[in-house]
């Protein structure tokens, strides 16, 4: 395998670039209006990204963002906790739970637009709605699947409610919930977008309608190209926060296998 | 000395009957919840607590849905957001299979396109709708057809490669020091052992594509479920809309319950994996 | 003083649930070494949940210093036999130590105090900002006991705690755990599947009956302290506890496999 190290690292380096060239040389080439000529689109990414357009249309998206997907996170978990430790609430709240989260999220999209407007809060209400879900039921299951001796430990050593919750439950839970946080997070970007681009004022996703409208198709492209980097960078400072906290979590794994 | 006698532990003493009646119990009891939430929300939409052009008693709701599906109009905007879902998902399982088990199996293809599959992952596949909008004509089905595709690739692509990359590599070498030829190998042992990944992929897929179809109709007015969302919500008539959103969650719900049961019998040999609830 | 009178355990309702334990009455106390043992399955666990007030008896009463018992009680420590989940892994050593004291003690010097001699005591003095799992299972054991003692409990009840370990480790941690109750004087109930464990420790075995279970026999167990792994097991006196222990159980064991009828 050795001497394919080599081969593939080359590979990994050389295929971008290789594509890279062919959709440079195909867009120049072919007339097709929805596909500009990749430079037109690079030129457009960098006047309006770096860093002309952020703090009119980056900011406030990224701040819907987070105050939506925080929300989420709070009510999440908070509720994922007190079903997690009642089987009787879960019982009941399962059937609805379960046909909310069924629900296509874009499918509220309308309503708010026209009960709520086109404000912040309309969208940052949305983006919770649409994201407590995963959050909720990874919460949930981390609770549940917390092993017994764990549970009885605290319980004889007569740990009290806050501690229990706090230093036992919730990192015990941890890893779950993580794997709930990262499930959330693609749908609050794609709820963002969505809601920017049927009623807004500003924002990336109100930014590339808008250059659709116009005709203004490299700008376009550069507001795609954004979120897919966004979406990139999100994940990743999301998976970073997971390893820091999650540290003990990896590396008793590993020992224990 | 001590009785040396055992006791028979605990001892059933209940009929069939009776268990299938405490059983059912168990499964109504589990509805009371959803019962006494509805019934909160009908006396206050009733009372005028809360605003009915926001929140319709459920009643009205329920009223609106039953007349829909038996007038037949809703069945229309079903079958289409319904077509659109299976042609988005055709065309994804169709992709991303076979791209998914050529790049589970050859290292080199994995490695050559790990950056660009990396690279487009993460595109929200909602900002392609304008896009879409430029490509295809408003209010076809093709706008979005072409978004749910492109968003269910991806899940499906992903779990693809890890099923094939999952293969135990003694068992192919197994194969192999009994001569048997690549592409039976293949067949018998690549194809069972990622069968099970395959299942969670085209679970996850499925709904992904059916909340972009909803979407594309939505945002780009093509016929469907969303479509009517939209209209209704435009037009001020809040219970058809609400009426429309449950159908849609009905959707949701029927076609994520048919692939987990279709998921549970594949996977009911393998070894369980614990997942990430989507 | 732990008492049980007429304590019973039933799992489930009247009609459909299991009887697990039938009818225990015993008194523990002044600094014993209490075993129980008896055949697999047959309940040892559920005896030493409801001694611990985990869990609650369905008849009779389990009392700890004349006080009715309901929950876990302040005197009484437990040492679970699966240490992997009974150690928080997210904390290191010495917290997972200190955890039971931050609600009993005042100062932060005071608990470190009672952490570093309770690690010193197991012999893991220095280890406390490790985290458990870059420790052995024994020290990891060793862990869970220095977490009992720096409670400072009347009571150490201990679940099987050295059934996941290697005979070698095994021996160790029997031996620390004699040395442990001189030192600091505490009743210890240790529950085993273990004979030799059971009776190489013991002060007074307690011989458990097959499920619903019950006390076989309550032993006395005389043999000449400071005890040692080599010379007390070659006493003849070792060797015929020993050998009632284990005939019983094997009656006990035997009665299980092939079970008879009688009234619940």
């Amino acid at each position: 395998m050795r001497r394919h190290r080599g081969l593939y690292l080359s590979a990994e380096i050389l295929t971008p670039v290789l594509v890279v060239v062919v959709i440079l040389l195909a867009t120049n080439a072919g007339k097709t209006f929805f596909l500009p000529p990749l430079q037109n689109v690079f030129v457009a990414f960098g006047e309006n990204w770096l860093f002309a357009r952020i703090p009119v249309d980056v900011l406030p998206s990224l701040a819907r963002l987070a105050v939506g997907y925080l929300i989420a996170v709070v009510l999440g978990i908070g509720f994922g906790v007190l079903l997690g430790r009642s089987r009787g609430a879960r019982r009941q709240a399962t059937p609805i739970v379960e046909f909310l989260r069924a629900v296509p999220p874009p499918a509220l999209l309308p309503f708010t637009l026209v009960a709520l407007g086109i404000g912040d809060g309309a969208k940052i209400f949305l983006i919770a709605l649409v994201c407590i879900w995963p959050i909720l039921l990874n919460t949930i299951d981390g609770i549940t699947g917390i092993e017994p001796t764990l549970r009885e430990t605290g319980a004889s050593y007569r740990i009290p409610g806050a501690a229990r919750l706090f230093r036992i439950e919730l990192p015990a839970a941890s890893p779950q919930i993580f794997a709930g946080l990262r499930a959330s997070m693609p749908l609050a970007i794609i709820i963002m977008v969505v809601s920017e681009m049927m009623g807004a004022t500003n924002g990336i996703g109100f930014f590339i309608v808008q250059s659709q409208r116009s005709f203004a198709i490299a700008d376009m492209w550069s507001g795609i190209i954004l979120l897919g980097i966004l979406g990139y960078l999100l994940n990743l400072l999301l998976t970073l926060l997971e390893r820091w906290v999650l540290a003990w979590h990896r590396r008793s794994h590993a020992i224990a296998r | 000395m001590p009785q040396r006698t055992l006791a028979l532990a605990g001892g059933g003493t209940h009929s069939p009957a009776r268990r299938a009646l405490q059983s059912t119990w168990h499964g109504i009891s589990s509805l009371g919840g959803t019962v006494a939430v509805l019934l909160v929300f009908e006396i206050l939409g009733r009372t005028g607590v809360l605003p009915a052009r926001f929140l319709p008693p459920p009643s009205e709701v329920i009223v609106t849905l039953v007349q829909l599906l038996a007038g037949g109009e809703a069945w229309a905007a079903i079958g289409l957001t319904l077509l659109g879902w299976a042609l988005g998902l055709g065309i994804a399982i169709v992709i991303a299979v076979p791209v998914g088990t050529l790049l589970g199996t050859s290292e080199f293809a994995f490695r050559a396109t790990r950056a660009i599959v990396e690279f487009l992952r993460p595109v929200p596949s909602v900002a392609l709708i304008p896009l879409a909008y430029l490509i295809f004509k408003p209010g076809t089905i093709d706008g979005k057809v072409f978004l749910a595709a492109f968003a269910a690739i991806w899940p499906l692509l992903v779990q693809t490669i890890y099923g094939v990359r999952s293969i135990n590599p003694l068992q192919l070498d197994t194969a192999r020091s009994f001569q048997i030829p690549r592409w039976s190998a293949f067949a018998r042992v690549v194809v069972p052992g990622s069968v099970p990944y395959l299942a969670t992929g085209v679970r996850i897929s499925s709904s992904v594509a059916l909340i972009l179809a909803v979407t594309g109709e939505i945002i780009m007015g093509a016929p469907g479920v969303g479509m009517q969302i939209n209209l209704a919500s435009q037009g001020g008539a809040v219970p058809e809309m609400y009426a429309y959103v449950v159908i849609s969650g009905a959707l949701g719900l029927g076609l994520n319950l048919m692939f987990a049961a279709l998921e549970r019998r594949v996977l009911h040999w393998h070894a369980s994996q614990r997942g990430v609830r989507p | 003083m732990l008492t049980l009178t007429n304590v019973s355990k039933r799992y489930g309702d009247e009609q459909t649930g299991t009887l697990a334990v039938r009818d225990l009455t015993f008194e523990i106390g002044g600094g014993q070494i209490v075993t129980i043992v008896g055949p697999s399955g047959c309940g040892k666990t559920t005896v030493l949940k409801l001694m611990a007030g985990l869990l609650e008896p369905t008849t009779g009463t389990v009392t700890v210093d004349d006080v009715e018992v309901r929950r876990p009680p302040e005197q009484i420590a437990l040492v679970f036999q699966d240490y992997g989940n009974s150690l928080y892994p997210w904390m290191r050593v010495g917290e997972n130590v200190e955890f039971p004291l931050r609600h009993r003690l005042g100062s932060k010097a005071e608990r470190r105090e009672r952490v570093d001699a309770a690690l010193g005591s197991v012999g893991l003095a220095g280890l406390g900002d490790k985290y458990p799992w870059q420790l052995s299972g024994g020290m990891q054991q060793r862990v869970a006991i220095a977490r009992g003692l720096a409670y400072q409990p009347q009571i150490l009840l201990m679940d099987e705690p050295f059934g996941a370990l290697d005979a070698q480790t095994r021996a160790d941690l029997e031996d620390l755990v004699l040395q442990v109750r001189e030192r600091f004087d505490i009743t210890v109930v240790f529950v085993t599947h273990d004979i030799d464990e059971s009776v190489y420790l013991a002060d007074r075995v307690l011989v458990m009956g097959p499920r619903p279970t019950f006390i076989d026999a309550d032993l006395v167990v005389e043999l000449p302290s400071p005890r040692d792994q080599i010379e007390t097991k070659a006493l003849a006196e070792f060797s015929r506890v020993r050998g009632e222990v284990y005939r019983r159980i094997r009656a006990s064991s035997e009665l299980m496999r092939t079970g008879s009828v009688a009234v619940a």
